[in-house]
């Protein structure tokens, strides 16, 4: 499968080591329609490819955003693109979130990191259509207040989409008036209705783990909490071996779970 | 299989084979020897055949001896398996070239002559049907499998010899091919008439069979490539016992097993190389100096290295005994979940080829005690 050349139409950082880049493809193609949830792969000329997932509005699809931390080398080198630079595309791949099943329930949506950019897309989606939904709270932890990412539109979702939204940090800094801890202690104190919400969580494993464990102590079912996991990939389609989760592999059985499917795989190390 | 329409050519009437196959445009690939060993290779004639050879194997060892006969096939599978000539261990995805700030992708031409598998034993053709189902039996179809793979002709051999290391009869995969094929041959040395018995399973095995010069076969003729089968069913150098295999597996998710395991391993990856299952890949993408002509190539890759789950958290997979582990779960367990069947065909090549002589069917023997000794 060959990528597809898209255009960097626009370069944002977002933090001192994320950066969105919001891709599109040349002329009158079409747009890349897609779930939120799903990623693509980014190829970026000679220095190799990465599963990334897509942060931006699936109502764009000629706009196509992947949030990026840079972790290594071919993330450095898709960090150094500039407007009018040329990335290729393979995708997208894998399922999206339970946007369906959600419809009349409470939302509970958990990010740590980088995790929060595949659950912008989600957001997009749920405040296109909030009537559709009951409560929206996202429950969101970063390293540190520097480290927090879409703080514009974490402020419009706010203000007039009517999502609840709690942010919390690992270490403070002096401007930081917000809460320092781990996102459970935040999830503890969220008001929501457990037998009608559904839980979607993205961010380090470990996070998740306690996420969910918090969730399911509150009584929200383990077949309405969902998970994005994530591993290497070279193909995303199944073919070669490297993102095998137990039985799973993550490209084209994920990379969102419902945590039923996932708990016995993320309980052992090293699986 | 029809026994009234099975044909006798003896060894001088089965020469024009390879030939044949040729003439319908295969490039016909059997086992030919090399570096002191049993390999796959382009074959022009049943002389490149390890005619006269036998293969002595056993954990972390193999050996070729003579033998007293003039045998064309009178050995069991060696390092090489099929599985190289339709999934290439090195292959280019596609080039890229920079022009100005755009970039073209290109993808390679996907033609290929078709093969003729010549001398394919039960295991193996098991281990194609498996290969056929990761790459062809989902949504996305391997381009380079499928081009390489279609139209290949087969001609498989029956053993009559089981190896060392063997024991196709645990997986229920052989001795005997069953299907897969479009001519089968068992050879038959006693008697004292080296000969051949000639099984079609498809027209064109049948177009090719009519043009060599045969016999009936004879009653006697039959009851010999029945008692040469049952010699290797009943002289496998090993055995498993599939029985519960699955939840054996995955109840062992954590056991000490895989540590005692890991003392031995290596990660060397033999074991993933020689496996005619095991399917994954890496990519590798390189450039020229001037950064305007990039190329992307697929290697075969190994769940026993470090890289092969490197996250930019760092590697999920860091010690030897989870890579071991998922190995063997994969190839017993989890492979059923994925794809309908064993990941593994009971071929040995794991255990011959690993150098420290890792025995996959003794780590099975080993969860089974650790769990007899658990249980009340």
């Amino acid at each position: 499968m060959l990528p597809v050349p898209y255009r960097v139409q626009r370069r944002r950082q977002e933090s001192h080591d994320t950066f969105t880049l919001e891709l599109s493809r040349s002329g009158s193609a079409p747009g890349l329609e897609f779930a939120p949830g799903q990623f693509n792969m980014l190829y970026a000329f000679g220095a190799g490819e990465v599963p990334i997932s897509i942060s931006g509005d699936p109502a764009r699809p000629d706009v196509i955003a992947h949030t990026t931390r840079v972790v290594g080398g071919v993330t450095r080198v898709l960090s150094r693109l500039r407007r009018g630079g040329t990335v290729g595309l393979r995708g997208p791949f894998g399922n999206g979130w339970p946007l369906e099943q959600s419809r009349g329930r409470d939302v509970v949506i958990v990010a740590g990191g980088i995790g929060l950019a595949p659950l912008r897309a989600l957001l997009y989606a749920l405040t296109a259509n909030r009537g559709r939904f009951a409560r929206i709270a996202l429950v969101y932890g970063a390293r540190t207040p520097e480290d927090v990412l879409f703080g514009a539109e974490l402020e419009r979702w706010r203000t007039s989409a009517d999502v609840e939204i709690a942010v919390t940090v690992d270490r403070a800094t002096e401007s930081w008036a917000g809460r320092v801890g781990v996102v459970t202690a935040l999830l503890r104190r969220l008001s929501f209705d457990p037998a009608n919400a559904v839980g979607m969580i993205c961010g380090p494993e470990v996070m998740m783990r306690y996420a969910a464990a918090e969730l399911l102590s509150r009584g929200v079912a383990p077949d309405s909490i969902f998970l994005s996991i994530e591993r290497n990939m070279k193909c995303a389609v199944g073919h070669c071996g490297h993102c095998l989760f137990g039985p799973l592999f993550i490209c084209r059985d994920g990379p969102v779970f419902p945590y039923e499917r996932v708990e016995t795989t993320l309980r052992v190390a090293e699986l | 299989m029809d026994e009234k329409t099975l044909r006798v050519v003896t060894r001088a009437a089965l020469e024009p084979l390879p030939g044949l196959l040729r003439d319908r445009g295969f490039t016909v690939v059997g086992p030919t020897i090399r570096e002191a060993a049993i390999v796959y290779d382009e074959i022009e004639s049943l002389a490149d055949l390890p005619i006269g050879w036998t293969d002595e194997q056993g954990p972390g060892g193999y050996r070729l001896r003579r033998r007293s006969d003039e045998a064309l096939f009178g050995y069991n599978v060696g390092p090489h398996s099929w599985k190289g000539r339709f999934h290439p261990s090195d292959v280019l995805l596609f080039q890229a070239q920079r022009n100005g700030r755009d970039v073209e992708f290109t993808a390679p031409p996907t033609e290929s002559p078709p093969v003729a598998l010549f001398g394919a034993r039960a295991c193996d053709l098991a281990a194609v049907a498996i290969q056929d189902r990761v790459f062809l039996g989902s949504a996305s179809i391997d381009p380079i499998y499928a081009t390489r793979r279609r139209g290949a002709f087969v001609v498989a051999v029956h053993c009559t010899q089981a190896g060392g290391t063997c024991f196709c009869e645990s997986m229920r995969t052989g001795p005997r091919a069953t299907r897969g094929f479009d001519l089968a041959l068992t050879e038959l040395l006693g008697a004292g008439e080296h000969r051949f018995l000639v099984e079609n399973a498809s027209e064109r095995g049948a177009e090719i069979a009519d043009r060599l010069a045969s016999r009936p076969a004879s009653s006697e003729d039959l009851a010999a490539a029945r008692a040469g089968v049952e010699r290797a069913r009943t002289s496998m150098g090993r055995k498993l016992d599939t029985d519960g295999i699955r939840d054996l597996l995955y109840r062992h998710a954590e056991s000490e097993v895989w540590d005692a395991v890991a003392h031995r391993c290596l990660s060397c990856t033999n074991c993933t190389m020689v496996c005619p299952t095991c399917f994954c890949t890496t990519v590798e993408d390189v450039s020229d100096l001037s950064r305007e002509h990039a190329e992307r190539r697929r290697l075969w890759d190994s769940c026993f290295t470090l890289g092969f789950t490197h996250l930019g958290s760092g590697s999920v997979r860091t010690s030897t005994s989870s890579r071991y582990r998922h190995w063997i779960t994969h190839k017993l367990a989890s492979w059923h979940d994925q794809f309908g069947s064993s990941g593994c065909v009971g071929c040995g090549r794991c255990i011959t080829w690993c150098p420290v002589g890792i025995d996959i069917t003794e780590e099975v023997g080993r969860l089974r005690e650790a769990e007899g000794s658990r249980a009340p």
